[in-house]
């Protein structure tokens, strides 16, 4: 019993030590629900690399992963803030160019980042704007600035939400500052609107994830959402509609990145340029349904993604937004205004 | 910098842990407890040093340092001042906090305090509704009884977390319950989003917890003892106050213990029926945690938790020094 019981735990072993170091295999940690099954099927069909597939909630626990598991991940796909705080940390290789043919697709507006300058870290793979989801039925005239979630006409019709850095955002946007700001002041003028607002009765809910079907259900007449959200919500309920309010907003990025402790960094850049082939993009981004960064992809999808202002905001729109940047030194602030507004009574 | 790198003090406390296992162990055989006996007891051992000893080094080790390992009360400060860490930054890049008007700040302990509050309602409630509940099913003449048990377990058999959010399609603006009344003719009504959904949502999940340990106590009760004090003259009322309560008591407090502890640290109720609009302190523990990733500050909030937990079942012991009703601590 004793040798059979050792044998299988020997088996085992080997089996996993295999399985790390084997030579066709990409490690890849992407967020839930973030890319097409098939792309992945397909990828190892042509390619013979094995795709080992991890997923993550939060950029904030994908960052604990990354830094406690070195040598785990061979792809991650960060938000532009996280990539920030990665390359402060010494946590990323750069991208090797000359093996991502693929990524001359991206969108020239994308190309030179704030977040990373000169695309030396990160290729985007989708991206998106916040912004408010609201019943056409529901409201006296269309939506086009923050200032209706602040508007008491719209009493227990809003659903915020449930996230400092987002939540605080739209308000110090709605103020004219930016949705960065490190301003003590700034920052709680933004958190006095949004207890003033909760005050005021105005705030229904503050959540996250059970938006986009409470708004399909039609629990509440404004919701600030994530435009891939509203696009989910709005082909299950013809009613309602997105926009990201003239005030501006957040844009967000999330990129395709290789990690220093990378096992397999050959194949983490074949993995990158398949996923920014045209064709799959395409299939992702028709999966998923966010915004596309890759030309290629758009193209392939025409009028049906172009003439959608949901997912292709225009220039002008995204021009007004800003990427959100790594807040670590301020970061105490912002969650300790948050709680006086969890907590406001 | 970052929160689980764990620091070589951890690393020796969880080396002592173990220690400290291996020295049970060798204690446990020199006593002649036999060999054979402590080997049965190994696994839940081993199972106790791991998950439980340890994490609870940790969490101290957590709550008594700041970010970069150093030795700190400031976590408890900061409890007791929930812009303490804020004012101390905001000095640190040369503003002054008073300039904003920021003095001590009192989340932390509103929310506390709300969740001590939150917490004895639902036991209230659960022991008002839960010990009738109890009578009725230990009563020998009421065929049913052994029916209601099984109806109060079976919807323990469906997860917690999916228990709450079909309450939540019940209770919505266009939930099922406002569907209806809207059907009869009736006025909808706005059941959720606040605390009234939430202390629902809590005596709910709860109640079963109550009902079991007193159904228990009940049950085992000798039935011509309250027989007896009717033959000698008793009323029912008399009989029940007399007989039938002081019995049950261990039953209660039992009940009573297994309804606060996981009511007062509830959290993830009141994100999903109360809309997030109120928060208690388990949902705060949960933001320090991950959304402020904190867990220092967690820590500390944790360890004020438990032993506020650890006090008030020590108190109620005192009313059950027997342990009859199955109290655990």
């Amino acid at each position: 019993m004793k040798k059979l019981l050792s044998l299988v735990l020997i088996a085992l072993l080997a089996f996993s030590l295999v399985g790390a170091q084997a030579q066709g295999t990409v490690n890849v940690f992407n967020w839930e629900d973030y890319i097409s099954e098939e792309v992945l099927e397909l990828f190892e069909q042509e390619t013979g690399i094995k795709v080992n597939y991890m997923r993550f909630t939060l950029n904030e626990d994908m960052l604990v992963q990354v830094r406690t598991s070195p040598g785990a991940f061979d792809v991650v796909f960060p938000s532009d803030y996280a990539i920030e705080r990665m390359m402060a940390e010494d946590l990323l290789q750069p991208i090797d160019y000359a093996r991502v043919p693929n990524a001359v697709q991206i969108l020239d507006w994308l190309r030179n980042p704030d977040y990373d300058p000169g695309q030396v870290y990160s290729v985007p793979y989708m991206w998106g704007t916040v912004g408010i989801l609201y019943d056409t039925t529901r409201v006296s005239a269309p939506i086009d600035s923050w200032g209706a979630l602040f508007d008491e006409q719209y009493k227990g019709e809003v659903f915020m939400l449930d996230s400092p850095r987002d939540a605080l955002g739209v308000a110090l946007k709605y103020l004219g500052y930016s949705v960065n700001s490190k301003n003590p002041a700034e920052i709680q003028a933004a958190a006095n609107l949004l207890i003033e607002q909760k005050q005021k009765g105005i705030v229904k809910a503050y959540q996250v994830d059970e938006t986009k079907d409470k708004m399909v259900a039609g629990e509440a007449a404004l919701a600030v959402v994530w435009s891939g959200d509203a696009q989910y919500a709005i082909n299950l309920n013809e009613d309602l509609a997105y926009v990201v309010p003239k005030e501006g907003s957040n844009v967000w990025v999330d990129s395709m990145v290789i990690p220093r402790s990378a096992p397999n960094p050959e194949n983490a850049h074949i993995f990158i340029n398949f996923m920014s082939r045209p064709d799959i993009a395409q299939m992702n981004a028709e999966y998923i349904e966010y915004s596309s960064p890759n030309a290629g992809a758009i193209e392939l999808m025409g009028e049906e993604y172009t003439g959608n202002p949901t997912l292709n905001p225009s220039r002008e729109t995204v021009g007004n937004c800003e990427f959100f940047h790594d807040n670590n030194d301020v970061k105490v602030l912002y969650d300790t205004y948050w709680g006086m507004v969890k907590n406001a009574k | 910098m970052s929160a689980m790198a764990f620091p070589p003090w951890a690393v020796w406390l969880m080396l002592l842990g173990l220690a400290a296992f291996a020295g049970m162990i060798a204690l446990s055989i020199r006593r002649n407890r036999g060999i054979r006996r402590t080997l049965f007891a190994f696994p839940y051992g081993l199972w106790i040093v791991v998950f439980t000893l340890i994490p609870l080094l940790l969490i101290g080790y957590y709550a008594f340092t700041d970010r970069s390992g150093a030795f700190t009360l400031d976590n408890f400060r900061t409890f007791w001042d929930s812009n303490f860490e804020m004012r101390k930054q905001m000095l640190d890049m040369g503003f002054d906090p008073a300039d904003l008007g920021i003095a001590r700040g009192n989340v932390n302990m509103d929310t506390l305090i709300y969740s001590l509050w939150m917490a004895f309602l639902c036991t209230l409630i659960c022991l008002a509704m839960g010990y009738p509940a109890a009578l009725f099913m230990a009563d020998r003449n009421f065929k049913l009884g052994s029916t209601l048990v099984v109806l109060f377990i079976i919807p323990m058999w469906m997860n917690f977390l999916l228990r709450t959010i079909a309450w939540m399609s019940l209770l919505e603006d266009n939930g099922l319950i406002n569907t209806l009344l809207g059907a009869l003719g009736l006025p909808r009504m706005q059941l959720m989003y606040n605390s009234r959904a939430v202390l629902l949502g809590m005596v709910y999940n709860y109640l079963p917890f109550m009902v079991f340990p007193i159904y228990n106590a009940l049950s085992k009760q000798d039935p011509k003892l309250s027989e007896a004090a009717m033959d000698l003259g008793a009323n029912a009322a008399l009989t029940f106050f007399k007989v039938t309560l002081p019995l049950s008591l261990p039953g209660v407090i039992s009940g009573i213990t297994m309804v606060f502890m996981p009511s007062v640290t509830t959290f993830f109720i009141p994100r999903v029926l109360g809309g997030g609009n109120t928060e208690m302190f388990g949902d705060l523990i949960e933001r320090t945690f991950l959304s402020a990733d904190n867990w220092n500050l967690g820590s500390a909030l944790s360890l004020i938790m438990m032993v506020l937990i650890l006090l008030s079942l020590t108190t109620l012991r005192k009313f059950d020094p027997e342990g009859e009703g199955g109290t655990m601590i």
